[in-house]
């Protein structure tokens, strides 16, 4: 029985020798030869060793099992990166760094990571990023090493500082200095950490200060400088929460507004109750991702497009509407609404024929994904500060519009006297088809916008219909004036309640209290005054 | 539901010869016009009426087909989901055709649409059982939506295939649940989550029904068990199609940053899933902070974004399209061509559909009936090939027994295993982890027949 155990034990152990030996003096051809034959526990000790390796090809290695490009031929084991060029794609050996043929015949298996090995990777590339010459690359890397502060040593830090020229990245390269020092256990030394970190927003910085705070053994002039300094943290957060929640509020405000200004002109302005109001915004949407089919290779610029096509589009549809349906209801608010109703699931039910029932993708071109970080602890949306800019520009567009143009003025004088205006020669029934197809117009330009936000298919536009209807209610009819603050209101608040009640009760506590609001002031929050009817 | 989603199921083209009739005997809006209308609409519904009355006649007398009722949205805000599915079963009755049918006969699929609509589910169903006398039903995808089915197939004595993973808490006799109970998903996420991550902040989001409702209950039940605190948890409901998750977001990101590793559950259902995953892209949460498990999506749901943010984010299923098999090849090369289209993905709930249509074809061809009842018993113990390799075998308790992968979502929207169960795990109707549910156990082969039996009691406390 003992001789196998024996064996064994020598084998294992000179197996364990070579390995031991081996650790020197591997090649960067032997580990990439070991990475077929990794896992996710032993893939980090393996990549440890790459790193201490000066080879050239390691940091491209890095990058590519970072972004899961790795992969090796499940038969020759040769090691292969599979990137896209410019859609094709490419197979180069690691070992040689050329381009090779694609393998035929077989499915290449991967090196696989997950996310453990993957935030190992973005360590040693800090590391080795630290001194980078970009200062972008440098910030990026100091920021990853700010999470787990021990991964730098003292004599590469204080070398890095004092080298540093770049404010920020000096900023948090003392901040991790100041973090090391709090551990350090002596009192001027803590103190002089604490004054460092004073207002510092990061929060890996917030939780070593709370951590320090857990432990017992702390001298009193350490502990209240620490108290003070997290409380002074603690109240900017705060602040910095509110900003975000008026700025959360005012984004969904905008996105009301686009949807209801549309509707404000159509319903407020002309008295028409337009059902297929959502249909509109439905068919700008839609208008969106055919361009975006139409021209694949430019996405960047797929909305500048898009918004005057969906213009055009919805504002067609809409005059069409107008002139076949609506100018032959006139005055006959239950039939219209009927009739709108109608055609709204005409329209539904077109979107399903032509494009399928299934929603559409419609891609966000690069500079309307990401957020613009204003601090460690607020940062906003791009897409979210474009959408909020659009809006207001159309707001004010249209108050401009209405207000200078002889086509507003006219628009103007039919919805406040309509004999008045017919008298004095206006052609109220051209000005009523050119007011419609505005609204719609507008519509279908919301429609370019909720692309972006949410999901283009049938349905899009029934689930703004009732929000559009409400938010031009409580305005007040016939006001644009009160459909801004009312969307901005309605969003605003919404966006307050929706932490402490839930988004569906926050929804409910809205509507109940429009209920009340408009039983109090039935006609809105800016009621016209003096309208001859 | 809104009136307007009400009138909705009027607008559909009809979908087949079936809703032509239903849509001739209701009343329609088209009823509210004048009377000069009248007579012609008469002598439209006549026709209707006569011509289906016609057609049903002559399918009364064809004997010589099965007809398996496919009972999937394919309109609304589930249709993204549960068309796939659809197609799924015609893929399998048209490969079972081709091998010559089932005890000599075609199969026939009769596809209806319920339209996301939950009530519109029951009526459907009824509709498949009564009018269309079908002998199986393949479908429904949320749990509102069986419960919907539940009572009608249960009248009728019907046989129905839930392909999709659900909350568990209820065993029927006429369902069988090929899907994952919470304890061939949820519970081993979570164990996933807290051993291999070391994730001790929790947050528990969720679409507003009874599936993430209930798995969220049975998963805090869970982690207070595991010695979780209450102030570590944080549960969130939003309606279906909810588009504005910008606070939530930010909320999880707040939550998240006391510097214990925090995790997200998500239940969130539907297509509400692409705005939530674009704004976690959007507000820099990423993968190695806050890892998102997700009970709901997978290859399909992910196909057709750019799912370069979500790198990393993990979904919990009993399959991946990932998984290197010969059967798993075969099953995405035939998908492919079924459908035409090289893009297209497979996931969890087609394998689901796959397992369950071959589960009760051998039955039907063991048995040589159709008959429920006997299909039923013949059912229990029936163990046929899954994709990932291994065998899937249908338990007393009309659940399966599957293995659990763990996957992480890559660039291309494919998901990469990354933690699987050693073994198969045994689905469990009735969980252990709830107070009024720790006591039950389903068995419906001889001689205990019960659905939800309390073993304390020693009583069955269902309908037999």
């Amino acid at each position: 029985m003992v001789k196998p155990f024996l064996a064994l034990f020598f084998v294992l152990s000179f197996l364990g020798m070579a390995f031991n030996v081996g650790a020197e003096e591997q090649s960067f051809e032997e580990l990439v030869a070991e990475l077929p034959d990794t896992n996710f526990k032993t893939l980090p000790a393996l990549l440890d060793k790459f790193a201490e390796q000066d080879d050239p090809r390691t940091a491209i290695l890095l990058t590519n099992l970072l972004g899961g490009d790795v992969y090796y031929h499940p038969r020759s084991q040769q090691v292969i990166t599979m990137t896209k060029v410019q859609g094709e794609r490419q197979f180069i050996d690691v070992l040689t760094s050329e381009v090779i043929a694609e393998p035929s015949g077989v499915r290449l298996r991967k090196v696989r990571v997950n996310n453990s090995v993957r935030s190992h990777i973005r360590q040693l590339q800090a590391q080795q990023n630290i001194s980078d010459s970009n200062p972008d690359v440098r910030l990026k890397a100091v920021k990853n090493l700010l999470s787990d502060v021990d991964q730098i040593s003292p004599q590469l830090l204080a070398n890095r500082l004092q080298k540093e020229q770049d404010s920020d990245i000096h900023a948090l390269l003392s901040a991790i200095a100041a973090l090391h020092e709090l551990d350090s256990g002596d009192e001027s030394k803590q103190l002089d950490a604490i004054n460092t970190l004073r207002g510092n927003l990061q929060p890996d910085v917030r939780i070593a200060l709370m951590q320090l705070q857990q432990r017992d053994a702390l001298p009193e002039t350490v502990r209240d400088a620490l108290n003070s300094t997290l409380a002074g943290i603690e109240t900017q957060r705060k602040w910095y929460g509110w900003a975000e929640n008026i700025f959360f509020g005012v984004s969904m405000g905008s996105v009301l507004l686009l949807a209801a200004i549309g509707l404000a002109i159509t319903f407020g302005v002309m008295g028409v109750i337009n059902m297929a109001h959502g249909e509109m915004i439905m068919l700008g949407a839609y208008t969106t991702y055919v361009i975006q089919q139409a021209f694949p290779g430019l996405i960047e610029y797929s909305l500048l497009m898009a918004v005057p096509a969906a213009f055009l589009v919805s504002g067609f549809v809409g005059i069409v509407i107008e002139r076949s349906v609506i100018q032959f209801l006139k005055g006959r608010p239950l039939e219209t609404l009927l009739a709108t109703f109608g055609i709204s699931l005409i329209l539904q039910q077109l979107v399903r024929t032509v494009f399928s029932p299934l929603n559409r993708q419609v891609a966000a071109p690069e500079w309307m994904s990401g957020s613009l970080q204003i601090n460690p602890v607020f940062s906003v949306t791009y897409n979210r500060l474009y959408i909020i800019l659009f809006s207001l520009t159309v707001f004010f567009a249209l108050m401009i519009f209405l207000k200078k143009s002889s086509l507003g003025l006219h628009v103007r004088a039919v919805a406040q006297n309509r004999d008045m205006a017919r008298a004095l020669s206006v052609k109220s029934n051209w000005v009523d088809a050119a007011t419609f197809g505005l609204g719609s117009g507008i519509a279908g330009v919301a429609g370019v916008v909720l692309s972006q936000l949410t999901n283009v298919g049938p349905n899009l536009g029934q689930s703004y219909i009732i929000d559009s209807f409400l938010v031009v209610v409580f305005g007040g009819v016939a006001s644009l004036w009160g459909t801004l603050v009312s969307a901005m209101t309605l969003g605003i608040v919404n966006k307050f309640l929706e932490p402490v009640t839930g988004p569906v009760l926050a929804t409910i506590i809205v509507l109940v209290g429009l209920v009340f609001f408009i039983q109090k002031r039935p006609m809105g929050l800016f009621p016209q005054k003096g309208r001859a009817e | 539901m809104t009136p307007i989603s009400s009138f909705l199921r009027f607008a559909h083209l009809p979908q087949s010869r079936v809703e032509m009739t239903q849509n001739a005997n209701n009343k329609t809006p088209e009823q509210l016009e004048g009377h000069h209308m009248k007579l012609k609409k008469l002598t439209l519904a006549a026709a209707l009426i006569a011509s289906s009355l016609a057609s049903s006649v002559t399918f009364a007398k064809d004997d010589d087909t099965i007809k398996v009722g496919v009972l999937h949205s394919l309109t609304g805000t589930m249709a993204i989901s549960e068309t796939t599915l659809k197609d799924t079963v015609l893929m399998m009755v048209d490969e079972q055709n081709k091998k010559g049918g089932l005890l000599g006969k075609k199969i026939e699929a009769v596809v209806v649409d319920p339209a996301s609509n939950w009530p519109l589910f029951a009526e459907k169903a009824r509709e498949l059982l009564v009018q269309e006398d079908v002998d199986v039903i393949f479908g429904g995808w949320t749990s509102v939506s069986r419960k919907s089915v539940l009572p009608v197939v249960e009248e009728l004595n019907g046989m129905m295939f839930y392909p999709v993973q659900y909350e568990g808490e209820e065993s029927s006799k006429n369902v069988f649940y090929t899907g994952a109970a919470p304890n061939q998903q949820a519970i081993p996420a979570v164990d996933y989550l807290m051993n291999d991550i070391g994730a001790e902040r929790w947050v528990l989001l969720g679409t507003d029904y009874v599936y993430p409702r209930t798995t969220n209950k049975i998963l805090e039940a869970y982690l207070k068990a595991n010695g979780v605190e209450d102030k570590d948890i944080m549960i969130q409901y939003t309606p279906f199609g909810h588009s504005d998750w910008q606070n939530i977001v930010s909320d999880v990101k707040k939550f998240g940053s006391t510097g214990k590793k925090t995790a997200v559950v998500s239940t969130i259902n539907g297509d509400a899933n692409v705005p939530f995953y674009k704004e976690l892209g959007n507000q820099g949460i990423s993968a190695e902070d806050i890892p998102v498990v997700a009970f709901s999506v997978g290859e399909e749901e992910l196909s057709g974004f750019d799912t370069s943010p979500l790198v990393g984010h993990l979904a919990a299923w009993n399959y991946f399209q990932s998984i290197y098999t010969d059967e798993n090849d075969a099953f995405i090369a035939k998908w492919k061509a079924f459908i035409g289209d090289e893009d297209r993905v497979t996931n969890d709930p087609m394998e689901a559909t796959y397992i369950g249509f071959n589960m009760w074809a051998k039955a039907v061809e063991q048995t040589g009936t159709t008959d429920v009842d006997t299909v039923s018993d013949a059912l229990i113990g029936m163990a046929t090939p899954n994709l990932t390799g291994g065998i899937a075998v249908m338990n007393p308790n009309h659940h399966l027994s599957k293995p659990v992968f763990i996957g992480e979502i890559q660039d291309d929207g494919q998901v990469e295993v990354v933690w699987e169960t050693p073994g198969t795990v045994r689905g469990d109707a009735w969980s252990d982890y709830l107070e009024t549910s720790k006591n039950l156990m389903s068995d419906w082969s001889a001689p205990m027949n019960c659905g939800s039996y309390d073993v304390v009691k020693g009583a069955c406390t269902g309908a037999k």
